[in-house]
């Protein structure tokens, strides 16, 4: 494959995989040791109505409505989960269930009821995304990447998804000691005089912004396979937290580079002439990475306490 | 035009709809009730999200041996293994990992959800005309519901349903306490598999109604609004049952009524209106009759703080406290209390000392576990024993000059 069939097809959907894999990876990791993995799952399903109640309002598909929508309907979910839990004395899963569904069913009431077949907004594309579309058009090989013509043509995903993921690190930085007290030892972290719940709420929003981000190039539900199986295999091969964020990055840019190019190039090995979803490979990849973790990781074991 | 709808007066199609989804809401209903009882309401996300790539490959087997591709029980099989194998997944992944369940259910649903994707876009690419179908199991549609598709519902509801009828002590015995189960001969691991398959029938049924995404509702959101109305297993299951099989029909119906109403997420709507109306007026666990609850509490509390201190003479400062007194017609406006104020507020000082003695003695130590503060002695100690009690007390003496 030559560098002017590589660059303009394959670099862009690439490049914004791996992005939106790592982004979504990094706040996965405190999500999986908080137990709040299914947070993911909840926001990933919001996204669809928050995105479209952003459309409704403004009329435009554009990138910061559309941000500031889906971060509002995290923090709704995340509110109206609280709620139901507190006032109605409801265990958290079931909660959350209701809360996840309830709105992702009215979102696709809202579509549906809206006039939205004039924007790319549909149910399909928000569940598994169209990554393989975010092609470069400009480019002409490996030179237009020092073309300021060329390069202003880029999708504005690529860059949407990497200032996603520069502010989810910026924010794990910034944020990293009250983090990792918070979510190791709450009672801990709040005789420091941390406002834990501060702490939490800003996790998730924080993951909301990678949701969207990543949501608009793998669609929704493939956003929970990057929360939480980098991290989750990650959490199995090793004890020490930046060695397990370290893994889960690794895994998280192996499962978007292997599952793009299974998904691009796979089927033409096996004498197939049409790709599968690059979204949906990525997927499966990351899955079967954690399968094999979970079979042979150095730390798959629980420690101490007893199997239950 | 919505009650021609919920009489079934819209036509065949439109009356197969209502029947088809008002049985797998009963079903899903029932079904979920030990799910939530158990905790495990989440898992049937993963097991929902299971089923996909068994759909894509039941469809992709049955177009390779030459078939048509579309046989609804054949497309269900495949969602069953599928859904199945996954819920082994999620059981695996916890057992013996150091995962919790919520990252392995997680992983779980998004992983086959992928794969089942990167099936339907091989589906796609063999044959584009033939697979539209498929997409309907994503969000469920009910317009080319056949007669048989019905009858499939309504056989797997209804087997469903008496499975449930025969496992149910075992299965709410495991969901309140599983030790005790297993101390009393109870498989509980059996009994979990059963309750997770169960609703992974009940899954598996409705997702050409509602669709993958919101079939979780049904088994989820019924439970939990049966849960304000009794404390009771059984009364609880119907009540689910009632409740998922009412949003069903009434959603089923409303969709009926206008072209732009998806048929899935009307019923979760509608379920989910039934599950605020319960949270907000259930009798003892409803908002209303917990806030009216508390306000009771506080102004007995308030009451009696105000009698106390009226008898000793404290000033009151509480505002509340006051506007109660003064409303029972017990104090004046500047605190000062009434005679009936007076004579309240030395039964409520007399029967403090009462509570002292019968605290501080043994032989009444059922009675006194019940002191809260609040209560009238009246109502723990019979006439005698207060009569005892006084006597202890003794009376008011005078002081000698």
């Amino acid at each position: 494959m030559t560098g002017a069939e590589f660059v303009p097809l394959s670099l862009t959907p690439l490049l914004i995989g791996v992005f939106a894999a790592v982004a979504c990876a990094l706040p996965g990791n405190f999500l999986v040791l908080r137990r709040q993995a299914l947070i993911g799952d909840a926001i990933s399903h919001v996204v669809l109505p928050g995105i479209v109640v952003a459309f409704l309002v403004t009329g435009v598909v554009a990138a910061v409505p559309m941000l500031l929508g889906a971060a509002a309907a995290a923090v709704v979910a995340v509110v109206m989960i609280e709620a139901i839990r507190r006032l109605g004395n409801i265990e958290p899963g079931a909660a959350m269930g209701l809360t996840f569904t309830t709105l992702f069913a009215a979102g696709v009431l809202l579509l549906e009821q809206s006039d939205t077949s004039g924007v790319h907004l549909d149910v399909e594309h928000a569940l598994y995304g169209n990554l393989e579309s975010l092609i470069w058009l400009d480019a002409m090989g490996w030179e237009s990447l020092f073309d300021p013509v060329a390069l202003a043509e880029l999708p504005v995903e690529l860059f949407r998804v990497a200032a996603a993921l520069v502010g989810v690190s910026g924010f794990l930085w910034v944020c990293w000691r009250p983090l990792v007290v918070s979510t190791f030892d709450e009672g801990f972290a709040q005789t420091m005089g941390m406002r834990t719940n501060v702490i939490g709420m800003a996790l998730v929003i924080v993951a909301a912004i990678a949701a969207v981000a990543a949501f608009d190039a793998v669609g929704s539900i493939i956003v929970i396979a990057m929360f939480i199986c980098p991290p989750a295999a990650a959490r199995l091969m090793t004890n020490r937290l930046s060695t397990q964020i370290a893994w889960s990055v690794g895994f998280a840019v192996l499962s978007a580079v292997l599952g793009y190019i299974l998904a691009g190039y796979g089927p033409l090995w096996i004498g197939f002439d049409n790709a599968v979803s690059a979204a949906g490979m990525i997927a499966t990849v990351s899955g079967v990475i954690l399968a094999l973790t979970a079979l042979w990781g150095p730390c798959r074991k629980r420690l101490g306490a007893p199997a239950v | 035009m919505l009650w021609d709808a919920l009489t079934l007066g819209l036509g065949y199609n439109a009356t197969l709809v209502t029947i088809g989804a008002a049985l797998l809401g009963v079903a899903a209903g029932v079904t979920g009730t030990f799910l939530y009882l158990r905790k495990r309401a989440l898992v049937s996300d993963a097991i929902s999200h299971a089923t996909l790539p068994g759909v894509a490959l039941a469809f992709i087997v049955m177009v390779l041996l030459g078939g048509d591709g579309r046989s609804l029980p054949a497309l269900l099989l495949g969602a069953a293994v599928s859904s199945w194998i996954g819920l082994m997944c999620v059981n695996w992944l916890t057992a013996r990992t150091r995962l919790a369940e919520d990252a392995a259910i997680g992983a779980v649903l998004s992983v086959f959800f992928g794969f089942g994707i990167v099936l339907l876009t091989v589906i796609q690419t063999m044959n584009a005309g033939r697979a539209a179908g498929l997409e309907g199991f994503l969000l469920g549609s009910t317009a080319g519901m056949l007669f048989n598709d019905a009858v499939v519902i309504a056989v797997g509801g209804a087997v469903t349903l008496a499975l449930v009828f025969v496992l149910r002590r075992p299965m709410g015995l495991v969901a309140f306490d599983p030790e005790f189960s297993a101390a009393s001969g109870v498989n509980v691991g059996r009994v979990d598999l059963a309750i997770m398959g169960l609703a992974l029938a009940v899954t598996v049924v409705g997702l050409k109604v509602v669709g993958l995404v919101l079939i979780v509702a049904m088994l989820i959101i019924p439970p939990v609004t049966a849960r304000f109305w009794t404390d009771r297993t059984d009364h609880m299951a119907m009540i689910s049952g009632l409740c998922g099989g009412l949003a069903a029909w009434v959603g089923a119906a409303l969709s009926a009524t206008a072209p732009a109403l998806p048929t899935g997420p009307i019923i979760v709507l509608t379920s989910f209106a039934i599950f605020v109306v319960s949270l907000l007026l259930a009798p003892e666990r409803g908002m209303l009759a917990v806030g009216l609850h508390h306000r009771r509490f506080q102004r007995r509390v308030h009451m009696r703080q105000g009698l106390l201190a009226l008898a000793q003479g404290q000033p009151i400062y509480e505002r509340f406290t006051l506007k109660l007194l003064r409303r029972a017609g017990l104090a004046h406006a500047d605190g000062v209390a009434t005679e009936d104020g007076k004579a309240r507020a030395a039964k409520a000082l007399r029967d403090e000392k009462r509570w002292e003695l019968v605290r501080a003695d043994q032989a009444f130590e059922s009675a006194a576990v019940q002191y809260d503060g609040l209560r009238e002695i009246e109502t723990v100690l019979t006439v005698d024993q207060i009569a005892e009690i006084d006597r202890r007390m003794g009376g008011p003496t005078g002081v000698m000059p």
